[in-house]
């Protein structure tokens, strides 16, 4: 179970102190698949980056199965079962996509056939990328979509996804949606994607809107949902966020 | 030979014992083993320092190594070793030097390779450069390479110098005939105050000739390096130059890769990127449960692609 207890995280730009997380509290069951949704800037990656270790929180706690992490490393937390899939993640000169995934899978060298069951699921042919390198020569969507991949071949406790439909292709998106719902279904992690897809966020157990670095509104998805899309909350959210 | 050998060998040749094919072991200063095949034959030169390797027309799968290791310190040496490769050839050249310096002298090899190459041969040529021992004597090693490739042929050259020479000028000239490629592949690696410096001609001679030059290094701590890598274009042909470079501590690195055409139809290409290891890179790695070192250790081995 992941419990955060009035995390706060303040930024200061040296002429002023920015609030970006208001002292949220949140808890997220094991087994869970929540949506993290919300207006840009809301403090949506400021808040996975902090339970990831990331960011270091000015004020509030982290809990992960009990065990404070507040104060752990990115490391520490990694070994314990955490793993976040970056908005924009890096390049690596010179690796190749097949090491990373086994650096992600723990260390041990991955067979092609695993890498392709890793790759299959986030639309990508492994024949065509486990020796190519994970550098400037693949598109954003590719290098999102492998770094998807990482985040499964990691088979966390608790897999925080930021935005994963970013800069990917409407075909490639359909096959990234099945992957998550059969995540979902046949793993006990817990889940947590922060998205403003609905094709995403209608796969959730729940919902949780991150606005002006609060909480705004927390709810099972059947209840949410409806009003995210058809009522209007998410102007609404986007009006305060701005 | 002696385990400190075997040791050297392996890093330079990749050689756990003595190989299969064609050999020449050269140990400070003297042929300290060498073996010939029926296409394959060695034969020391008569008027100066360093062996011929004459390779039939029609070898293939064969691979030759001629590995230099020097174990003596204040010990300098400079060796011409010329290579002469028939038409349809198929094969693979493993040459390299190992120096294990424990004295206060320098220990100094000069290799000077020179390949002649037939028609539509395939050759593969991978030197690695290694330096061991705590003696205060430099360890320095200074190649020059010159390929003749000829029409159809292709070459495929690799070096690498990971750690332990202190000091290396690295000189290669490359010359590409009509329907033939070079692809060169240098990696390198400097620590301490150590200097690696090299100079690249490739020279796109005839009509369809290809030729890439990459280069990956990584400089720390206080040691520098320099790259002029340089493709000329005197025929239709295509040329592509990529230089990458980590950035470590206090290290200096001047990257100045050049294309230079003579021919309306040279199509030629040059990129150079310099930069630190970025934070992000760590940060991913660590989030799949890397320490911050070991996250550094491994983008490095990926970059140089050990």
């Amino acid at each position: 179970m992941l419990e955060i207890k009035g995390l706060c995280f303040s930024a200061d730009d040296g002429a002023e102190r920015i609030d970006i997380l208001k002292n949220i509290d949140l808890t997220v069951e094991d087994g869970t698949f929540l949506v993290l949704t919300g207006p840009n800037g809301g403090g949506k990656t400021t808040l996975a980056k902090a339970v990831s270790g990331i960011v270091q929180p000015t004020g509030g706690k982290i809990f992960w199965n009990g065990t404070d992490i507040t104060d752990m490393s990115i490391t520490d937390r990694a070994n314990l079962g955490i793993s976040y899939g970056f908005q924009h993640p890096p390049r690596f000169t010179g690796m190749k996509v097949g090491d990373l995934l086994s650096l992600a899978s723990g260390g041990r060298k991955l067979s092609r056939i695993d890498c392709c069951n890793y790759l299959n699921k986030v639309g990508l042919c492994a024949a065509d990328y486990v020796d190519r390198e994970v550098d400037t020569s693949l598109s954003g969507g590719e290098v999102k979509r492998i770094e998807i991949a990482t985040i499964l071949a990691r088979g966390s406790g608790l897999m925080i996804f930021d935005e994963p439909e970013a800069g990917i292709d409407l075909w490639s998106f359909a096959k990234l949606t099945e992957t998550f719902r059969e995540l979902h279904n046949t793993s006990k992690s817990t889940i947590i994607v922060i998205s403003h897809q609905e094709r995403i966020i209608s796969l959730a157990d729940e919902i949780a809107v991150v606005s002006g670095g609060k909480i705004a509104e927390r709810g099972p998805k059947d209840e949410l949902f409806p009003k995210l899309i058809g009522n209007g909350i998410g102007c609404e959210y986007m009006r305060k966020g701005n | 030979m002696d385990k400190l050998d075997f040791t050297l060998l392996k890093e330079v040749a990749l050689m756990d014992s003595i190989p299969n094919g064609a050999y020449n072991i050269r140990k400070n200063g003297g042929s300290e083993s060498r073996f010939s095949t029926d296409n394959v034959r060695i034969e020391s030169k008569t008027d100066k320092e360093g062996i011929n390797i004459n390779i039939k027309s029609g070898t293939k799968g064969e691979t030759v190594h001629i590995p230099v290791i020097i174990t003596e310190t204040d010990y300098q040496e400079t060796v011409y070793n010329d290579f002469f490769i028939g038409d349809d050839c198929d094969v693979t050249i493993m040459a390299g030097c190992g120096i294990h310096n424990c004295g206060d002298g320098e220990s100094r090899h000069d290799g000077v390779h020179t390949f002649y190459i037939g028609k539509n041969s395939i050759v593969r040529y991978a030197e690695r450069h290694y330096g061991d021992g705590d003696g205060k004597g430099g360890k320095i090693m200074n190649p020059e390479t010159v390929v003749y490739i000829g029409e159809g042929s292709t070459v495929q050259m690799d070096t690498t110098q990971i750690k332990g020479i202190d000091s290396t000028y690295r000189k290669t000239k490359i010359v590409v005939a009509k329907d033939g490629n070079a692809v060169v592949t240098e990696k390198l690696l400097t620590h301490g105050d150590q200097i690696a410096e090299s100079d690249m001609d490739l020279i796109l001679d005839g009509e369809n000739a290809n030729g890439r030059i990459i280069s990956r290094s990584v400089a720390q701590n206080d040691s520098k390096q320099i790259f002029r890598p340089c493709i000329t274009g005197r025929a239709e042909c295509f040329g592509h130059v990529r230089c990458d470079s980590i950035l470590m501590d206090n290290a200096k690195i001047s990257s100045i890769p050049a294309v230079a055409a003579e021919h309306t139809h040279a199509n030629l290409v040059h990129e150079a990127a310099i930069g630190r290891i970025a934070g992000d890179q760590l940060i991913k790695l660590m989030t799949l449960g890397l320490t911050e070192e070991e996250a550094e250790e491994k983008i490095l081995e990926g970059f140089l692609g050990e």
